[in-house]
């Protein structure tokens, strides 16, 4: 029962040589064949692993292990590692391998982990799914007629399902918080700044920002040190150190006071997802916080802003897709201009299309200042109401999302419902702010409810530390869907 | 203000994405659902606001003015479609 240890059990496994990496690692590898079906992986690298895990084992025999030596660990298939294909969902890229490794990447393999394979997600990001993905949907392992969210939702389904202990993601608007919330774990978007973008595919890069998808706050803070920190390869890094592992989970709660936005609790979030935050807060309230009522009234204006800002920034950063340098090209081309136009075609999906063409369009003549412009004005009165929000609080809390999973297929058709999922993320982005998502409870049908915690700029230790007392108090993190267990 | 066939076609042209005539209805729907949505913007006064384009508002970082990477083209040009002698091929542009 190896797969239902915690990340923090597991090392200790590890370093007391009670479990051999290449064990671990097998066990997993066997797992994510034996549930294949959820579709979580893009690719798996068994060879790599195994040589990997190897190694490691080497390592904890002579005592001169790392932090997470031997643990097995998967990336969003966003993250460019240099052994194994990255296709960001993409068939743009189905056939890329890249250069180089992603500092995420680097950084968790020099912390010692083993890397089985890389999880899937929706095309470039773009998606609240899954379903987006070229590589086909992931079933949500609560129940498999239902979405994982997305854009992480790979890493979200693999984690969820015992299928490996822990995994990368990336959040723009909401892509690790979301399938979190989604699949029962805790998910982590840093401040922006905080996790090096050094290799991760770009989407919109004043939003992007990678992150873990664990199943407790303790595995969190122990990824989020391995991963974050300064990198001089990222120009938008940050020059300060993370706080350790004990520094980010010892937090007293007494005197913590936490802020509910009115705009949070309203009517259309649904009641079950309501009665487990109110629930979640009054066992914090217990444990010492104080809850303290909020306003953040601009945040309706949050879709419609992030929703100029995010294509934007994607119809720039996709423009390298040429079809020249890497990734896909057309056959079909006889000029240069259809060279281009051709391969964009035939390798982006309709969604990422979809994107470029609105950014395309909000940044062309005659409509950039009344959308682009407009949109980053909206951003600042945005960023400001969380400012002002913070005098009152330490840290901000409420539903992650309005509702549980949602059935695959549900919102397809209707790309602008499909946008409103991230409706209490996507200002977070907006703002550079770090948020968490926690499991809180279950509604009736047994889906996962996640309650997300956001903190002011710089601040994660105030909200994996809050997690980590609820969940010291709580079991729904150790929930397991019952078919993986 | 509904987008027109024209503004798809003109659009795709600037983001060089080849979109074929039975294409054009899907994606003027889809981006017209989009603007409906953003329209809200509209709504808010922001006369005095300075733009946001950035969560951290600082000026990038310096570095010193020194070479930090080897020439690596074979390396990146590996994952390219189609090179000849460390030349990214392309169709015919000078006749």
């Amino acid at each position: 029962m190896l797969h239902l240890l915690s990340l923090k059990a597991l090392r200790e496994r590890l370093q007391k040589r009670e479990v051999s990496s290449v064990e671990l690692t097998k066990h997993f590898i066997d797992r994510i064949a034996k549930f294949s079906d959820l579709n979580a992986f893009i690719s798996v690298d068994e060879e790599g692993a195994l040589a990997s895990a190897e190694d490691a084992d080497k390592s904890l025999n002579k005592n001169q292990s790392g932090n997470l030596t031997g643990i097995p660990i998967a990336h969003k298939d966003i993250f460019c590692t240099k052994r194994l294909r990255t296709t960001c969902g993409s068939k743009m890229l189905a056939g890329f391998t890249a250069p180089y490794d992603a500092t995420v990447v680097q950084r968790l393999a020099n912390a010692g982990c083993v890397t089985i394979g890389k999880t899937n997600m929706d095309e470039f990001a773009m998606g609240s799914s899954n379903e987006t993905s070229f590589f086909g949907n992931v079933k949500n392992p609560w129940q498999t007629s239902r979405v994982p969210g997305g854009s992480s939702g790979g890493s979200a389904a693999s984690v969820a399902a015992r299928l490996i202990p822990a995994a990368t993601g990336t959040d723009t608007g909401g892509s690790i918080r979301q399938p979190a919330a989604f699949c029962g774990l805790t998910g982590l978007k840093p401040s922006y700044g905080r996790v090096s973008r050094y290799g991760m595919i770009a989407f919109a890069s004043s939003l992007d920002q990678g992150g873990p998808l664990t199943r407790s706050a303790e595995d969190s803070a122990i990824m989020f040190n391995a991963m974050g920190g300064f990198d001089p390869k990222d120009s938008t890094s940050i020059e300060r150190p993370i706080p350790s592992v004990n520094e980010l989970l010892d937090l007293d709660l007494r005197g913590l006071r936490l802020g509910l936005p009115t705009e949070f609790f309203d009517s259309s979030v649904d009641t079950a997802v309501l009665g487990s935050v109110r629930e979640a807060l009054q066992i914090l309230e217990k444990r010492g916080a104080q809850l303290v009522d909020v306003s953040l009234p601009n945040s309706a204006a949050g879709i419609p802003c992030y929703y100029v800002i995010a294509p934007a920034e994607a119809s720039s950063n996709l423009s390298r897709f040429d079809g020249v340098r890497f990734g896909h090209r057309s056959e079909q081309a006889d000029s240069l201009l259809d060279l281009y136009e051709c391969s964009r075609a035939e390798g982006f999906g309709e969604e990422v299309k979809r994107r470029i063409l609105i950014g395309t369009y909000v940044l062309s003549a005659g409509y950039y200042d009344a959308y682009y412009l407009k949109a980053q004005k909206i951003r600042r009165v945005i960023s400001d109401d969380f400012t002002k929000a913070f005098e009152k609080c330490d840290v901000i809390v409420g539903p992650t999302t309005p509702s549980t999973a949602f059935k695959i297929g549900e919102k397809t058709q209707d790309p602008v419902s499909m946008y409103l999922n991230d409706i209490f993320t996507n200002t977070v982005n907006l703002a550079g702010l770090p948020s968490l998502s926690m499991p809180v409870g279950l509604d009736g049908s047994g889906l996962p409810i996640g309650m997300q915690l956001i903190g002011r700029f710089m601040d994660e230790t105030s909200l994996i530390g809050t997690a980590h007392q609820f969940q010291l108090e709580t079991d729904w993190h150790e929930r397991c869907p019952e078919d993986f267990a | 203000m509904p987008i027109s066939e024209n503004d798809v076609t003109r659009v795709a042209r600037l983001a060089r994405l080849r979109v074929t005539e039975a294409e054009i209805p899907q994606y003027q729907a889809g981006l017209d659902g989009i603007l409906d949505l953003v329209a809200q913007l509209h709504e808010s006064v922001t006369d005095d606001i300075e733009p946001m384009a950035h969560p951290q508002d600082i000026s990038l970082r310096l570095r010193e003015d020194q070479v930090t990477e080897d020439d690596e083209r074979d390396l990146f040009q590996e994952c390219a479609p189609a090179v000849e002698n460390g030349l990214y091929l392309v169709p015919r542009v000078i006749e």
